[in-house]
């Protein structure tokens, strides 16, 4: 035990305790702190008062500002609603390609397009639409189901090869390794299909495939290789590729090909939202 | 016969674990009731092979300070604060590079709550029953009350972390943050806990100073809160006896608020009311000065204690909480600002007179660094409390820097000191290098700083992406979107804790050193006052 003293250093009085060598100084609390601590505390009275605050009970006082977050929320909601709802209508009333026509609209259908694409198909196509293995890009000039800005939202709204919708997309590329072709013809025409895609023109020069890709492959693929979008069969007469260009891939996909799904979004978002996701896909570059 | 009934009693608890898991209902209560089992097993072969049945004089009871606890406290704390570093760094590398997650036990989920609880009851709890053990006996002259039950408080403590940690990584929880261990390891953690208040109050009790000294009001404050908030938070009603899962008794929000009024107060009681514990005696002690004000803290701990209890709304804004406890949330946090500021006044304030030593004592300049992070994380912590800043920053990563500028700032920085004061005294050796410490700081400071501002940047990048919208009414980012635009924030945030985890490793070296009796041949820091070996 110690009694008071003075300490040398701050000259200020100790409180005559002491623990295990500790001494306390009796500095009075600083005014600075007193006064910011009187402060927070009258805000907070005042802030009880001008918010909802004190419980009841059944309900709790709503304060002399009468706030409420969840009014709040729905005057915001509403607000968003008011400042879109003449283009929604508009939309809602127009063709596809009516709205690509009319310069505001489309730039309003553009705008809400890329936020619903980022929301709901990002996930396989892509940020930036570029699509990856198996997910097609959405930026090039080719369509699988066509391209005009129609037909880009009839393939939204109904999917492809899915299982949910009547009208979905749907085609079935026949497996040419189960019995329908030899594996020699289907690396012949592996090669005959590369040459294809280097070259835009078909290489009547292997005379054997060529006769193979008239009988089997034609009808879907367009007689001359350029597709055929009515029935979804890809253009094979350029450098885009769904599956992979190589040589292998090429073959795998013949003899065992792989058919993707894509959802139908009809149902799913409003039918204003697929249209300005059609206008929003058309307009990336490739539309027709 | 000493040791015997501790024996009997280790015994017959294997045996019920092994009961446990020959009847277990489901496969995660199994595999807990076996590693209980070889826990148990193995203390009861250690604690039976020093069984001694002579008879001896019954000794008087011993009166000196009961160290042995503290020491091996001491060691612990060390070994679980680099655990959780390294967790973090780890859980902070899945983050920037997903492919780091190994399934099922090594993903992100899982890892991440062993990360937070080994930083705050592995590393944090153990410091504070390690320090609290060693403040209390110094500050009132008193043995630790009850014999052997310190002993047994700092063991079932390691024994509730074991079970938690593992408990994660097979994928038991009951999915209530900072309180996810189930309901078996929360029951074992309340018998040691009400063991802990026993202990320290019958300690108080027989003390042989008149008054109590304001670092033991913390850790009293500390210790029944706690209780309570574990207690309330965890009721819950288990499937069966012999199984893993359990189902809250609160619901909806109200079982929101519970889990935020306890995740507040876990902070508030456990972070900040039990390590003012710690500065109140270590920064004094250390700086060799009184502290600044008793007034102040006889007024700031009365305040904190009653206004931090009604914070936790605040983690709950612009949610399904009514309006009027989201205001009391807000206006509780923004009042505890100041009260929050008397400990780092009284802190910084204690060295009034001695400021030199910041230049020439590492260890006084890391507690320093400890007080100045627990300032500016209670500042930040109101502003992030007032709705409108809230709007912005909760669930963005702004959030996660305000918890590290106070964990690794305040928390760590401060027991480090501690650890620094404590280990040369507990052994009697002197510490085997200054300069090391000086090291340790500026690593530690260094990713601090790194991780805090990365964090954020990161954080406001985040919040303002999601809430961009574009002048026809739309959003302009996907959520992919911003995790991409977060991705440089990730990698650098993992140095910060690389950083952080290299200076822990530095101490652990340290201080094994000093432990050993070793003195390292280094220059002395300049101005500093050389120990010399006494004669």
């Amino acid at each position: 035990m110690s009694k008071k003293e003075i300490d040398e250093l701050s000259g200020t009085q100790t409180t005559g305790h002491e623990w295990d060598g500790i001494k306390e100084l009796d500095t009075p609390m600083p005014r600075w702190w007193l006064w910011t601590f009187y402060g927070t505390i009258v805000w907070a009275i005042g802030y009880c008062i001008a918010y909802p605050a004190i419980p009841l009970v059944n309900s709790a006082t709503s304060g002399l500002l009468g706030y409420s977050s969840r009014a709040n929320l729905e005057a915001s909601l509403d607000d968003a609603q008011a400042a879109q709802v003449s283009f929604i209508n508009e939309i809602n009333t127009s063709e596809p390609s009516k709205i690509i026509a009319d310069e505001e609209l489309a730039r309003f259908a553009r705008a809400g397009g890329r936020s619903t694409f980022k929301v709901y198909c990002s996930q396989c196509h892509g940020s930036g639409a570029a699509g990856s293995e198996g997910y097609a890009n959405l930026n090039d000039d080719e369509w699988i189901w066509g391209g005009t800005v129609e037909e880009i939202y009839t393939t939204i709204a109904h999917g492809v090869r899915y299982a949910g919708d009547d009208a979905t997309r749907f085609n079935e590329m026949p497996a040419y390794g189960d019995g329908i072709l030899t594996n020699e013809q289907i690396g012949l025409m592996a090669d005959y299909v590369l040459k294809l895609s280097e070259t835009g023109t078909q290489p009547v020069e292997m005379a054997e495939a060529h006769t193979i890709f008239a009988e089997n492959c034609a009808a879907c693929h367009g007689a001359s290789g350029a597709g055929e979008p009515q029935l979804g069969g890809p253009a094979l007469n350029n450098g885009i590729w769904l599956y992979g260009g190589d040589r292998d891939t090429i073959v795998a996909q013949i003899s065992a090909p792989r058919h993707g799904v894509m959802p139908a979004w009809e149902g799913r978002l409003s039918d204003a939202t697929i249209k300005q996701l059609a206008v929003y896909v058309h307009g990336l570059g490739g539309g027709q | 016969m000493k040791n015997l009934s501790e024996t009997v009693f280790l015994a017959l608890a294997a045996f019920l674990a092994l009961l446990g898991a020959a009847f277990a209902q489901d496969d995660l209560f199994r595999a807990h009731a076996w590693i209980l089992f070889f826990v148990l097993a193995g203390a009861t072969v250690y604690v039976m092979r020093n069984v001694r049945f002579a008879v001896t004089a019954p000794a008087a009871a011993p009166t000196e300070y009961m160290d042995g606890p503290i020491k091996l406290g001491s060691i612990l704390t060390m070994f679980w604060g680099i655990v959780g570093f390294l967790v973090g760094v780890v859980i902070a590398a899945q983050l920037a590079l997903p492919a780091l997650n190994f399934e099922p036990w090594f993903n992100f989920g899982r890892m991440r709550p062993l990360h937070t609880s080994a930083v705050i009851f592995a590393f944090g709890g153990t410091a504070l029953l390690t320090t609290s053990f060693y403040v209390v006996q110094r500050t009132t002259r008193a043995r630790l009350f009850g014999g052997n039950l310190a002993w047994f408080v700092l063991w079932g403590y390691q024994l509730f972390i074991l079970l938690a940690a593992t408990g994660y990584l097979l994928g038991v929880t009951q999915s209530r943050e900072y309180a996810e261990p189930e309901w078996y390891v929360d029951l074992w953690l309340t018998i040691v806990w009400v063991a802990y208040l026993v202990l320290y109050l019958g300690t108080l009790i027989k003390r042989k100073e008149p008054h109590i000294y304001v670092a033991n009001w913390f850790y009293l404050a500390f210790i029944v809160t706690v209780a309570m908030l574990h207690v309330v938070n965890n009721l819950s009603l288990p499937v069966s006896f012999l199984g893993a899962k359990s189902y809250s008794a609160f619901s909806g929000v109200q079982d929101a608020l519970t889990q935020w009024w306890y995740g507040h107060n876990a902070v508030g009681f456990f972070l900040t009311a039990g390590f003012l514990g710690m500065m109140y005696y270590y920064m004094p002690k250390q700086a060799n000065r009184p502290v600044y004000s008793y007034r102040l803290s006889i007024i700031h701990f009365w305040a904190l204690i009653f206004l931090y209890i009604w914070a936790g709304p605040h983690h709950l804004h612009y949610t399904a909480l009514p309006d009027w406890a989201q205001t009391l949330g807000m206006v509780f946090s923004v009042m505890l600002w100041m009260p929050s500021w008397g400990g780092m006044i009284n802190g910084l304030m204690t060295l009034q007179g001695a400021w030199d030593k910041i230049r020439t004592d590492p260890i006084i300049r890391m507690m320093v660094i400890a007080v100045a992070f627990y300032g500016m994380s209670t500042f930040e912590g109101p502003m992030m409390s007032i709705k409108f800043v809230n709007g912005l920053s909760h669930y963005t990563d702004w959030t996660i820097g305000h918890v590290h500028s106070g964990a690794l700032g305040w928390n760590g920085m401060i027991t480090f000191g501690a650890l620094y004061f404590m280990v040369p005294k507990l052994w009697g050796n002197q510490l085997y290098s200054m300069r090391m410490v000086n090291w340790h700081f500026w690593l530690a400071t260094l990713g601090i700083v790194v991780y805090a501002a990365v964090m954020w940047v990161a954080g406001i990048t985040q919040g303002l992406m999601w809430r961009e919208y574009d002048d026809q009414g739309f959003l302009v980012y996907s959520f992919a979107e911003t995790v991409a635009a977060l991705k440089p924030y990730y990698v650098l945030r993992t140095f910060g804790g690389l950083l952080y985890l290299s200076g822990a490793l530095l101490m652990a070296y340290n201080l094994y050193m000093t432990i050993r009796g070793k003195v390292r041949n280094e220059k002395p820091i300049a101005g500093a006052v050389v120990a010399q070996p006494a004669d």
